[in-house]
């Protein structure tokens, strides 16, 4: 080896080095830390600063002058403008995300072009090409590294890989706003369900029955919503969904209708409701509306967030999604629920007092005051926010520590096995710790399971809105747990006044009639103030709508059922069947009730019939006839009431957005 | 006309807030482009930048007139960079009974393994004494300097420096 070669070789890895060192990207908030940590440290020594010339300083003094245009552009950049700067980066994601809404923000972005096409999710994308390359030789010419642990290979380098695209993903939406990916990540999430390669359960679209040969629709509910995220992620990127990706009843079960509460007691309402078709005059709509019961007594909960603000929690997928996620929480807590927020790390103590959470705007404004930086690193966050929990506590109410992190546990307590010890004494007091990694740069994963264990709470990983909507509200919150589960519909036709009829959407979610009795056949669950709706098209006996014809010979067995004993009442269209097993029953309960011809419309129904007819024309139904978006539009404005959150706002604009995208 | 980084320390220690703005202004990138090159991870750097800044204004009250400003700076650096890999040798140590969360937890840990340049993992594979001197070389400071930051003698630095040259080199060759 010669020494001009060593030179090179240094000469190389310096090279080398400088390619691979990123460009800070958070300059201005650690500036800011730094300038408010030393306007603290300066403390009383400051107030006589701008007039006077301290002795220690006496040589600089004559410089000051000089210094004194520096400093309105030094110090303007480093805090005023800067930390302004910052919070206009910000703005666009808490206002562009309508934290209101439980799906993802709908931003349309480029950062979801290169996900066009890829195959189904994340990791197996991301999987073949790393795998290859830790267990495959090194291409000639690419410097690899033979180490790969061997353990790692499967697991760990799907997780790996699917880091590196996201990351991609960022920088390619960077140029435009800085801060937005973090309602990008969600939207990228979102996608693979959608895109040509993913599978589609073949299906019979919203297919025509016969009453007379086959009078029985089973099916199980189905209150995922996921289809109208998907789908308005797709338009807003400019594409029409494939037909398989569009559910409707999804669709329709995204948005909330004004259904007639359950009794005291009940655990659900099934309401009916029979409306004109808005797309065939000749045919009637039946729909069925289930409100799940909310619990008028939920026990007080009083929730402290310890809220890790160390520096890589600035990442838009971290401490901005969080307080997205904490927003979608706040909409769900009662009056009589307090919140605190403690913070570590980067900022330490507590940032919020207990506070009712009925005071939105002062927890709101702690919130937003969450990056600003603070003081020093706080070494007692964990006792802090236990302390503060204990405060709250009072007989008969739940008390919560949830500890937000991306893995920064220096929360007080450097040993692990004491701060497990620690939670899990806590935990026999009263108080449960529940964990939430953000991020995936530097979570870790054992400690989050382990602190969460003992604190008898659950370890979630949130990567995206929707998934925060389901940890932090759906679970997290206790506003919405099981009432129901195993719920399935069988609704009966009677041949004589009903010939043909279509269950529009629950292609998927189809049973076996006898699976309807069939308590170990497993069937969709129904939460708390949940709500379904089902929506059956039928074609009244001689109407004139009729598709099929009557058969000529053999006898309509209309007759012969309401001669042989039928036991329906006179002019009933059909008769309505509900099973469900109460959370951990393995028996399962029965509701009936007949559907009557002379039923009132369902509130809202008008609209929940332009989501469905969208749903049909989205994928191209042929029993809309020449039904358009030009009518469901107009249907869905006309109904489109009081809209508190502006759910429905958003539906009619992505009506217009598939109208123009179909010419 | 431009004033010294030193002049710069010395007038925020004594409490001037500007020049502590400008000298942060200065300092920052090199700050943060150590603190990459020492844990090899951007979201490590980026932690570990904000600890920095944040402790800087106490710190800088040990600051004393004379020394060069970036021998000391790159110190705290340094120092601040073992005082988290100590933590986090502490937890991984604790964490070794967790059962089958450590296996998932060792690949989220091995976060130099998910780096596509093969510099920083074999930077990464090297011991804590000779990365921190490579990563302090590499970034322009001379022998002298980095020994004075790392508190070794000179002679130890190119000693390192060749040492971890070598290693590095049979890490290539062993993967080709």
């Amino acid at each position: 080896m010669t020494g001009n070669h060593d030179h090179d070789d240094l000469d190389d890895l310096a090279r080398a080095l400088d390619a691979a060192t990123p460009a800070p990207r958070r300059k201005a908030g650690d500036i800011a830390l730094a300038m408010k940590n030393f306007d603290a440290l300066q403390g009383s020594r400051d107030a006589a600063r701008p007039t006077s010339d301290r002795p220690k300083g006496g040589i600089f003094g004559g410089i000051r002058t000089m210094l004194s245009t520096l400093s309105t552009r030094g110090a303007l950049a480093a805090s005023t403008a800067v930390a302004a700067l910052a919070m206009v980066a910000l703005i666009p994601v808490i206002q562009g995300a309508d934290l209101s809404r439980p799906g993802p923000a709908p931003t349309l972005t480029e950062a979801d072009a290169p996900m066009t096409g890829a195959p189904m999710t994340g990791a197996p994308m991301a999987e073949a090409p790393v795998a290859d390359a830790l267990t495959a030789a090194p291409p000639a010419g690419r410097d690899l590294p033979a180490p790969a642990p061997a353990p790692m290979a499967a697991t760990g380098a799907a997780e790996i890989a699917s880091d590196a695209p996201m990351e991609d993903l960022r920088t390619f939406a960077a140029p435009a706003a800085k801060r937005m990916p973090g309602i990008v990540a969600p939207d990228v999430h979102l996608l693979p369900p959608e895109t040509g390669t993913e599978a589609y359960p073949d299906f019979d679209s919203s297919a025509l029955r016969i009453t007379a040969q086959d009078p029985v629709s089973t099916f199980s509910i189905d209150v995922d919503t996921a289809s109208w995220s998907i789908l308005r992620n797709t338009l807003q990127r400019g594409d029409l969904p494939p037909a398989g990706a569009v559910r409707i009843e999804e669709m329709v079960n995204y948005f909330p209708y004004d259904y007639p509460a359950p009794e005291a007691g009940e655990a659900f309402r099934a309401s009916i409701g029979v409306t004109p078709t808005p797309w065939n005059p000749g045919t009637r709509i039946v729909h069925i509306g289930l409100q799940g019961a909310l619990p008028a007594e939920r026990a007080p909960l009083n929730l402290v967030f310890l809220i890790d603000t160390s520096g890589s929690m600035q990442d838009p997928a971290k401490l901005p999604l969080l307080k997205q996620s904490f927003r979608l929480l706040l909409g769900q807590l009662a009056p009589q629920d307090e919140v605190s927020i403690v913070t570590y790390a980067g900022s330490a103590g507590r940032v919020l007092d207990p506070t009712p959470a009925s005071e939105r705007e002062t927890i709101l404004a702690a919130l937003d005051r969450l990056d600003a930086g603070g003081g020093t690193a706080g070494q007692e966050g964990l006792q802090q926010a236990y302390a503060t929990a204990g405060q709250m506590t009072a007989e008969g109410e739940v008390t919560r520590v949830i500890l937000a992190t991306d893995g920064d546990f220096n929360v007080g307590l450097s040993d692990p096995g004491a701060l497990a010890d620690y939670i899990a004494a806590k935990r026999d007091s009263g108080t449960y710790l529940s964990v939430l990694g953000f991020g995936r740069g530097n979570l870790d994963d054992a400690t989050m399971q382990a602190l969460a264990q003992a604190g008898n709470g659950t370890a979630a990983y949130i990567d995206t809105l929707s998934e925060a909507q389901k940890v932090l509200v759906d679970q997290l919150s206790g506003a919405l747990f099981p009432i129901a589960d195993d719920v399935k519909i069988q609704v009966e036709f009677n041949p004589a006044e009903v010939a043909e009829y279509r269950l529009i959407g629950y292609e998927t979610r189809a049973l076996r009639r006898e699976d309807f009795n069939n308590d170990r056949v497993d069937a969709g669950e129904i939460g708390a103030g949940h709500q379904v709706t089902a929506l059956y098209e039928i074609t009244p006996a001689g109407s004139d709508a009729r598709l099929t014809e009557p058969l000529r010979y053999g006898a309509e067995p209309a007759g012969t059922a309401g001669a042989a004993g039928t036991v329906g009442g006179p002019g009933e269209l059909g008769f309505l069947r509900l099973r469900y097993k109460a959370p951990g029953d393995t028996g399962s309960r029965l509701i009936e009730a007949p559907i009557l011809p002379d039923a009132q419309p369902l509130p809202d129904a008008g609209f929940a019939l332009a989501v469905a007819g969208f749903g049909g024309l989205l994928r191209g139904d042929t029993w809309l006839g020449g039904w358009g978006y030009g009518d469901a539009i107009d249907l869905a404005t006309g109904a489109r009431g009081e809209d508190a959150f502006g759910y429905r706002r958003e539906a009619i604009s992505l009506m217009r957005l598939a109208d123009s995208l179909s010419r | 006309m431009d004033v010294s980084d030193e002049d710069l320390a010395e007038a925020a220690a004594a409490g001037d807030r500007a020049a502590f703005a400008l000298l942060l202004d200065r300092v920052y990138d090199r700050v943060f482009r150590l603190a990459f090159r020492l844990t090899g991870a951007r979201a490590e750097a980026e932690d570990l930048t904000q600890d920095i800044c944040a402790a800087l204004p106490a710190k800088l009250a040990g600051y004393r007139g004379g020394a060069r400003l970036s021998t000391w700076l790159y110190r705290v650096v340094v120092n601040a960079a073992h005082d988290r890999r100590r933590r986090h040798a502490t937890r991984a140590r604790a964490a070794a009974g967790w059962g089958d969360w450590e296996r998932a937890r060792q690949a989220a840990l091995s976060e130099a393994a998910e780096r596509s340049d093969w510099l920083l993992r074999a930077m990464a594979a090297l011991p804590d004494d000779l990365r921190d001197t490579l990563a302090l070389v590499l970034d322009g400071v001379s022998h002298a300097e980095a020994g004075a930051v790392l508190g070794v003698a000179e002679g130890t630095i190119g000693w390192r420096v060749a040492e971890a040259r070598k290693r590095l080199r049979a890490m290539k060759e062993a993967e080709a």
